[in-house]
């Protein structure tokens, strides 16, 4: 094999396998005979490239290599799992007409297999599993590695959830209009999970991390070029603005810096302008929903060029709205902050200390850090360090413990 | 990555067979050889022989003992072993699912450690 045959079909890997899976996925009727056709196709590639040249059409000739592998292989065996010969005999007349392969037909494959990987049906940790590997290449030992899951853990889910969907024969499709809100909420749902597991700083290895997050921000992008829906360019943007602060949000030494004290020509603009463009796009759609809401509210912190120019009268008037739209304790929270920024320490510490009344976020460490800066605000150091203490004592993440710790310190 | 297919089988269970059947799986498993390295993901594979022809063997304390047969007395015993290719667990799982002796035994699948020598 020559060494441009090699780098062809390695390019046609990155470029081109995700898509040649989900189409034959939706060909073939089920994922490990499409994989299986994938692995084949790719190695047919590596042999004939060299010899022949590069198709004019990679991926379409990867996927009729793959679809008529796959054929030979069942003809071959005599069973194959839950194939029954009429199947089998459906899956051949449809090769032999080439049917299925339009341009029209191929364009949703990637969305289908998101919206099959992100069945309500799976457990949630399943969807995200499946989502990442089949959807985006992952492998089941980075996807480990990345969660801090055991691989054999993992892998289990993966086989499990292949031989639920099997069983209950969940259609591969894009959702019909009056099911899409509900099955394009838990796809959004898995999307904004993988972009926080490769954004947080909890543990796990940085690189990993980072791929996690653009892997998000792919699909999201994905989503939104073949489904224009309005909280989908509301995730992407707020997943874009998040993005935009990640080098200035943990110091050299790994430690967290706060929005207030982040570097801000460290924010990468390209990223805040598109996300912020993204924002205007969906309200511009009025089917307004919590991920426009957030990514306004980021935008509202990425438009201040200084901390203390930062719109917080307006971030607070967002947060009504997002608390109408999706209540939840937390939001409840970081409206109460946006209030003590906007209207004093003393008023945030009201609604906070109603908040840790009613019990419902007791045991949420940032609530006790929030109420901790508001006392330090109002210059009663001895309450916020006892506040640290108390937020300290409920952390787990390593960063954010060293976090607490220093600000205790510095109350002393 | 590279992982091991071991293969755990109860040879009780193959008593009761016609010997066609059990043929059967001989060149089943012999068919399933060349579709791995159709495949790609072949490495090596090797079916072993009964417990009862092993010969355990140690040299604790400087001394080289012998004794027969397997370490453990087990219904299941390690009957034969692959070497495969594959580009994750999930793949190494389908490929192992896919063998002829799956249906009788248990597979167990492995991921290979590499040793890398540690400068002294």
């Amino acid at each position: 094999m020559t060494i441009s045959g090699q780098s062809a079909v390695d390019t046609a890997w990155r470029e081109h396998s995700r898509r040649v899976l989900a189409t034959l996925v939706r060909l073939l009727r089920d994922f490990d005979l499409a994989e299986e056709a994938l692995h084949d196709a790719f190695l047919a590639a590596a042999d004939r490239w060299s010899r022949d040249g590069v198709p004019d059409n990679p991926s379409a000739w990867l996927i009729s290599t793959g679809r008529f592998r796959a054929i030979d292989k069942l003809r071959r065996r005599k069973t194959f799992g839950s194939f029954e010969p009429e199947l089998i005999r459906q899956i051949e007349e449809d090769a032999a007409a080439k049917a299925g392969v339009e341009p029209d037909e191929v364009a949703d494959d990637q969305l289908r297999l998101i919206f099959v990987c992100c069945h309500p049906a799976l457990a949630p940790e399943a969807q995200t599993a499946l989502t990442l590997r089949e959807v985006c290449g992952l492998t089941t030992e980075e996807i480990a590695r990345a969660f801090l899951v055991r691989p054999a853990t993992l892998a289990q889910r993966i086989v499990r959830a292949k031989a639920r969907i099997r069983e209950l024969g969940l259609a591969y499709e894009v959702p019909a209009w009056d099911a899409l809100p509900e099955r394009l909420d838990a796809v959004l749902r898995v999307i904004y999970l993988v972009f926080n597991e490769g954004y947080s700083a909890t543990a796990g290895e940085s690189a990993i991390r980072t791929e996690l997050s653009n892997e998000a921000i792919r699909l999201a992008r994905l989503l939104v070029s073949l489904l224009p829906d309005a909280e989908a360019l509301g995730l992407l943007g707020l997943m874009l603005i998040h993005e935009s602060r990640r080098t200035a949000r943990l110091s050299p030494e790994g430690e967290i810096v706060l929005l207030a004290d982040q570097d801000r020509s460290l924010w990468r603009r390209d990223l805040i302008e598109e996300g912020s463009g993204l924002v205007e796009q969906a309200f511009a759609t009025r089917q307004i929903g919590p991920y426009t809401l957030q990514a306004a509210i980021a935008a509202l912190h990425a438009d201040a060029a200084r901390p203390e120019d930062t719109d917080w009268a307006q971030i607070v008037a967002l947060y009504d709205v997002l608390l109408r739209a999706a209540p939840s304790p937390v939001v409840e929270l970081n409206r109460a902050v946006a209030i003590g920024m906007a209207r004093g320490p003393g008023e945030g510490l009201t609604l906070i200390n109603a908040l840790l009344a009613s019990g419902r976020l007791d045991d949420y460490h940032l609530i006790h850090a929030a109420r901790a800066d508001m006392l330090w605000r109002l210059g009663d150091n001895g309450a916020a360090r006892s506040a640290y203490a108390d937020a300290l004592a409920l952390c787990r993440q390593e960063p954010e413990r060293r976090f607490l710790t220093r600000r205790i310190a510095e109350l002393k | 990555m590279r992982y091991m297919l071991m293969i755990y089988l109860d040879e009780t269970k193959f008593e009761p067979m016609t010997q066609a059947e059990r043929d059967g799986f001989t060149n089943g498993m012999l068919d399933f050889d060349e579709e791995l390295i159709a495949g790609g993901h072949y490495v090596v594979s090797e079916a072993l022989q009964l417990p009862s022809e092993a010969v355990t063997v140690r040299k604790w304390d400087g001394a080289l003992s012998t004794t027969d047969g397997p370490f453990m007395e087990t219904k299941e015993h390690l009957s034969g072993f692959f070497v495969i290719e594959a580009r994750d667990l999930n793949e190494a799982i389908r490929v192992a699912g896919r063998m002829p002796l799956a249906t009788m035994g248990s597979v167990e699948v492995r991921p290979l450690k590499v040793l890398e020598r540690i400068p002294s």
